[in-house]
């Protein structure tokens, strides 16, 4: 089971987290000007690397917060965990991460 | 002939006698005998009958990695089949029974398959019983086939799952283990010592030789009381370390009552336990090599080890008259233990040309030590007679030693399961012809015997600098002697045994590399050699080294099978744990729940909730309580809980632009105060889940989903909003649970809700279908849409969660004077048939669009992009020919059609090519006649025309109509 590094509440069991499949996946639009083939992409393909994989992970039983995570699909190390919408860390450099956990991001309250 | 009980020796409580049933007779063993030392001690030679031939077998070890003595423990319901009883502890009134062979294991009917031993080598099934048809043979070949026999009825044992954090976790408590765990524990650190066995020491409690000065199991004594000394050490002992996985998490199955006979266990049965660790230390032994010789599986046929812990801990000689067979030094330990207890060893056959110092220990106790030898062949039938001894340059047949025990050592295979699952690598090590651990990926250390250190005095070292965190000094190790290989095609190799447990031997290994499966993974699966619960513990070895020596490639390229947990077998309720009965997948109540019980309802499981299906009244069958729920409805008025429904709050100054891309419909001309029915698709297009929403107040929606979406969608908009559209300033909530519904429905329904009493203005005209209303409802905060379902006039009434009951209960006594019926879910379904109203999932499948069911013009008018759009509009998406829903009327007078008839051409014979399927159908109460849903090809334009439908075998007249049966124009919602 893997340990996974919540940017906002720290290591937690993979248990508490829901895995979202390849992160940085941008939605075409508009959707006048989008062919079927790049439609076909967005749906269905993906990158399979052997090695690190970016991808997006939910905490659906913690703080319910999506992120990303830099994973290693042969070792299963996560080299780094990162905010969704953050560019990820090359290797050597940390995420930065917010002070508190409690911190809401786009001041919505 | 057999074993026998020693006077003295062993650990064993002569002061205890134990009484226990074996295949029907009472025998007697000791207090801290396991049921094989006691069979052992009662002279029981057969044990078994082999899985595939039926042969007779005996004890092949003392420990866990024991492939033959497979019995079925206990009856009924505490059964528990396919144990080792090497593994299990001696108590009081215990009942073991052999399996796999009637009517007893000493005249076993199936042994008739030795006899035809040749035609059923590995991987006969993939050869023979093919021809006419091999489904006729499997069901025989299956019964033949297996072991033990799986209990009866619902296990009545409990298992609990603990997670647990520590810092050091050291598996395995011999020397090496015990060493380190002293070590890691003055560090300071959080330790955690396991060991699956019942008594901590491992090979100590059965060495005689000293260690640092004491004798082992003093030494052991003290090791243990300074361990229970640190209060920063814990120590679990039944406790086995079954799987290493990611990210240093390691699977301990503790076993807290199988000991105990069953009438005294409480508690628990085992616990799982989840541990994560900073460091693992891996003290898990070594398991000793069998000998590849023909006969090598008669009864009397041992490993050295085993029978040196059977003398020594538990005091019970495996026989009379032994021969110790080695190409290593150990076993002559195992020779001396014996001989010092009174047991007679007529020689040692050792494959080396010279000995280690430790022949001299054979010379001062008077054995005989014949070296360059090897045994040949067993001779005997169900046990052993005597030993046919080869020259180990030619193997040619020499002596023959009268004997009714062999023990055997062919070295020693460290156990580097855990390591392997841990990702780790191991490397061959030719000395010790085994595959020992080289690199680690997570934080683990092997010791000891682990490691490929069988020296006391290194691998205590070993592992007291794994305890300190330091580096472990590998020694170079002394090489293990020779072994014989039977050439290939040498007949004699079909009676080696390699895989004791699934019955294969050394000739089936030729076969395999004679027919190609030359891979470590294809000789596993093509002979099953290594596939038997003991996961070929005693085997694996032994056939890469078979095929090695067969192919002419190292073992190092040969390689080992992947290894996978569990080590050794856990039971499947362990795994299980709490999460069996109601409790794997508990049903949700509905907030008056305990009301509808009360006036009979029939509940059904409705995609994890628990609703009610119908509330029959005395003398009513479901068709019955159905037809008058509907007419109830129709005519007077239901009471429906429609509490599970899925209620999602959307708020935010961008609320209504965000719905606007997330439903099919318009969302933003929505005035505050209205409702509007929307469709959900996924990104492919698909219709998801369709729903009532209201603009509640400014910036502020009520997202209705159906029950069993509820959650999903609220995460759906969450993930859009934060992974996409984070400019959006929204919150949702799913509040499902916070909000009870009731709906009354039917033309009295206003009068019900004037009797219970409201502050909201309920006329007509104040308060129209499809509007949203909030106020006090029996004095209680409410919120009321006016959403039909059934299609009469109705209000779904939403109070806090806890009001739910009472709510329905107050309806119930204001409702009695109009005749108010509780309706269940049944009912709805058949309610909104005759409206011709959609039910997702039902009406539609994976395949089925907006366009396909009657939203082809609101996508058209909508200009801006919503979650799905794109995908309506794929070649796939646009096609004129799509399945379209629309009703069906029968022309006959044979019933309601079947959901999932298929609709063909009216003027087909037989059967013809699919137009589509009936998705929803009833016997109409209301109409009084069948109705029916179905998605047609090109439906909508079809309209009128007769068609065929394909129902039970039988082809009926059908008419596509307009779905819309009962009330079309919805007058009767206006009401």
């Amino acid at each position: 089971m893997l340990l996974i590094d919540c940017p906002f509440c720290g290591p937690r069991a993979e248990i508490e987290f829901r895995c979202g499949g390849e992160s940085h996946i941008q939605r075409p639009g508009p959707h006048t000007h989008v062919s079927d083939a790049e439609w076909a992409d967005y749906l269905f393909y993906r990158e399979n690397p052997k090695g690190e994989h970016r991808e997006r992970w939910f905490h659906s039983a913690g703080c319910r917060r999506w992120f990303n995570a830099a994973r290693d699909t042969v070792t299963h190390q996560f080299r780094v965990t990162y905010k969704m919408g953050d560019v990820c860390p090359e290797a050597g450099e940390s995420a930065v991460s917010e002070a508190a956990p409690s911190a809401v991001a786009g001041g919505i309250v | 002939m057999s074993g026998w009980r020693l006077k003295t020796a062993g650990r064993v409580d002569r002061g205890q006698s134990i009484a226990f049933q074996w295949a029907g007779r009472t025998l007697h063993g000791y207090a801290g005998d396991t049921l094989a030392s006691a069979l052992m001690a009662n002279g029981v030679s057969i044990i078994g009958r082999s899985f595939k031939y039926h042969r007779p077998r005996g004890l092949l070890a003392a420990g866990l990695e024991e492939p033959n003595a497979i019995i079925q423990l206990e009856t009924g319901a505490v059964a528990v089949p396919n144990v080792k009883a090497t593994q299990i502890e001696l108590y009081e009134g215990l009942v073991a029974n052999p399996v796999n062979a009637k009517p007893s294991l000493e005249f076993d009917l199936l042994a008739v398959n030795s006899l035809f031993k040749r035609f059923i080598p590995a991987a006969f099934y993939y050869k023979t019983f093919m021809w006419p048809n091999w489904h006729w043979f499997e069901p025989a070949i299956r019964k033949a086939a297996g072991l033990g026999d799986a209990p009866e009825g619902v296990d009545p044992d409990s298992y609990h799952h603990r997670f647990a954090h520590t810092d050091i976790m050291v598996v395995g408590s011999g020397a090496a283990g015990l060493a380190a765990a002293i070590a890691a524990a003055k560090g300071g650190e959080k330790v955690l010592l396991v060991e699956a066995d019942a008594e901590l020491g491992g090979g100590l409690l059965s060495e005689p030789s000293e260690v640092e000065g004491l004798t082992a199991l003093a030494w052991r004594d003290r090791m243990l009381a300074a361990l229970s000394d640190m209060p920063n050490v814990t120590v679990m002992n039944r406790t086995m370390a079954f799987g290493f996985y990611d990210h240093q998490l390691v699977g301990l199955c503790e076993r807290v009552t199988d000991h105990q006979p069953p009438s005294q266990r409480s508690g628990p049965r085992q616990r799982l336990w989840k541990v994560r660790t900073k460091r693992v230390i891996l003290a898990t032994g070594a398991f000793e090599r069998p000998i590849a010789f023909s006969g090598n599986d008669l009864p009397g046929v041992m490993l050295a080890s085993a029978a040196q812990t059977y003398a020594l801990r538990y005091g019970v000689a495996p026989g009379q008259r032994v021969v110790v067979a080695t190409n290593n030094d150990s076993a002559y330990h195992a020779a001396f233990a014996l001989h010092d207890a009174g047991v007679e060893v007529a020689a040692i056959v050792d494959s080396r040309a010279k000995g280690g110092d430790v022949i001299s220990g054979a010379a001062e106790r008077g054995i005989r030590t014949i070296m360059d030898s090897a045994p040949l062949k067993a001779k005997g039938r169900r046990r052993v007679s005597g030993a046919v001894l080869a020259d180990v340059a030619d193997g040619k047949a020499r002596d023959t030693i009268a004997c009714d025990t062999i023990l055997m050592s062919n070295g020693w295979n460290p156990a580097v399961h855990l390591h392997s699952q841990s990702g780790g690598s191991l490397a061959f090590n030719s000395s010790l012809e085994a595959f020992l651990p080289s690199k680690s990926v997570q934080a683990a250390v092997n010791v000891g015997a682990a490691a490929g250190i069988f020296d006391l005095d290194i691998a205590l070292a070993s592992g007291r600098a794994a305890g300190q965190g330091d580096d472990i000094q590998a020694p170079f190790p002394a090489a293990v002697g020779p072994t014989l290989h039977f050439a290939d095609g040498d007949a004699r190799a079909a009676k080696a045994w390699v895989d004791f447990q699934n019955d294969v031997t050394a000739g089936d290994v030729q076969i395999a590399a004679r027919e190609n499966f030359r891979s470590v993974e294809h000789l596993k699966r093509y002979t099953t050699l290594g596939m038997a619960s003991d996961q070929g513990k005693t085997s694996n070895v032994t056939g890469i080294h078979m095929l090695s020596n067969l192919l002419g490639k190292p073992p190092q390229a040969i390689g080992t099978t992947k290894f996978r947990p569990p080590f050794d077998p856990v039971t499947i309720g362990g795994f299980a744990g709490r999460a069996v009965g109601e409790n794997l997948m508990p049903l949700a109540h509905a907030a008056a729940h305990a009301s509808a019980l009360a006036v009979g309802a029939k509940m059904e499981n409705y995609g994890s909730w628990l609703r009610p299906a119908y509330f029959p009244r005395a003398g009513e069958d479901e068709h019955a309580a159905v037809a008058r729920e509907v007419l109830a409805v129709r005519g007077q008025v239901g009471l429906f809980d429609a509490s599970p429904l899925g209620k999602i709050e959307v708020k935010g100054p961008d609320a209504a632009e965000f719905l606007q891309r997330v439903y099919v419909n318009g969302v933003r001309n929505l005035k505050v105060g209205r409702c509007r029915y929307g469709l959900m698709l996924s990104e492919h297009g698909i219709v998801y889940d369709d729903g009532v929403f209201a603009k509640i107040a400014e910036d502020h929606f009520l997202v209705g989903t159906t029950s069993g979406h509820a959650a999903a969608i609220a995460d759906m908009l969450q993930e859009w909003l934060q992974c996409e559209w984070t400019d959006l300033k929204v919150l949702v909530e799913n509040v499902t649970t916070a909000w009870a519904v009731m709906n009354v429905a039917g033309p009295k329904a206003r009068a019900v809700l004037e009797a219970i009493g409201t502050d909201i203005d309920l006329s007509r005209d104040a308060f129209p279908h499809m509007t949203y209303r909030e106020g006090l409802v029996g004095g209680v905060p409410a919120r009321i849409q006016r959403v039909s379902f059934s299609g009469e006039l109705s209000y779904e009434v939403s109070v806090p969660w806890g009001y739910g009951r009472a709510l329905w209960d107050a309806m119930m006594q204001a409702g009695a004077p109009h005749g108010i019926t509780p309706f269940g879910v049944e009912a709805l379904m058949a309610l909104r048939i005759e409206k011709g109203f959609l039910h997702v999932g039902s009406d539609t499948d994976g395949t089925t669009m907006p366009q396909d069911v009657g939203f082809g013009a609101a996508v058209a008018k909508k200009p801006d992009d919503f979650v799905g759009r794109r995908s309506t509009m794929t070649p796939e998406g646009l096609r004129a020919d799509r399945r379209q829903l629309v009703g069906l009327e029968t022309l006959d007078t044979g019933g309601a059609f079947e959901c999932g008839a298929h609709i063909v051409a009216a003027d087909t014979k037989g059967i013809g090519a699919t137009q589509g399927w009936v998705t929803s159908s009833v016997q109409s109460p209301t109409l009084g006649r069948p109705l029916a849903m179905a998605l047609v090809e090109r439906g909508t334009a079809r309209i009128g025309e007769t068609v065929q439908v394909w129902n039970l075998g039988k082809g009926r007249p059908a008419q596509i109509v307009d779905p819309r049966f009962y009330d079309p124009a919805g007058d009767r919602l206006d009401g």
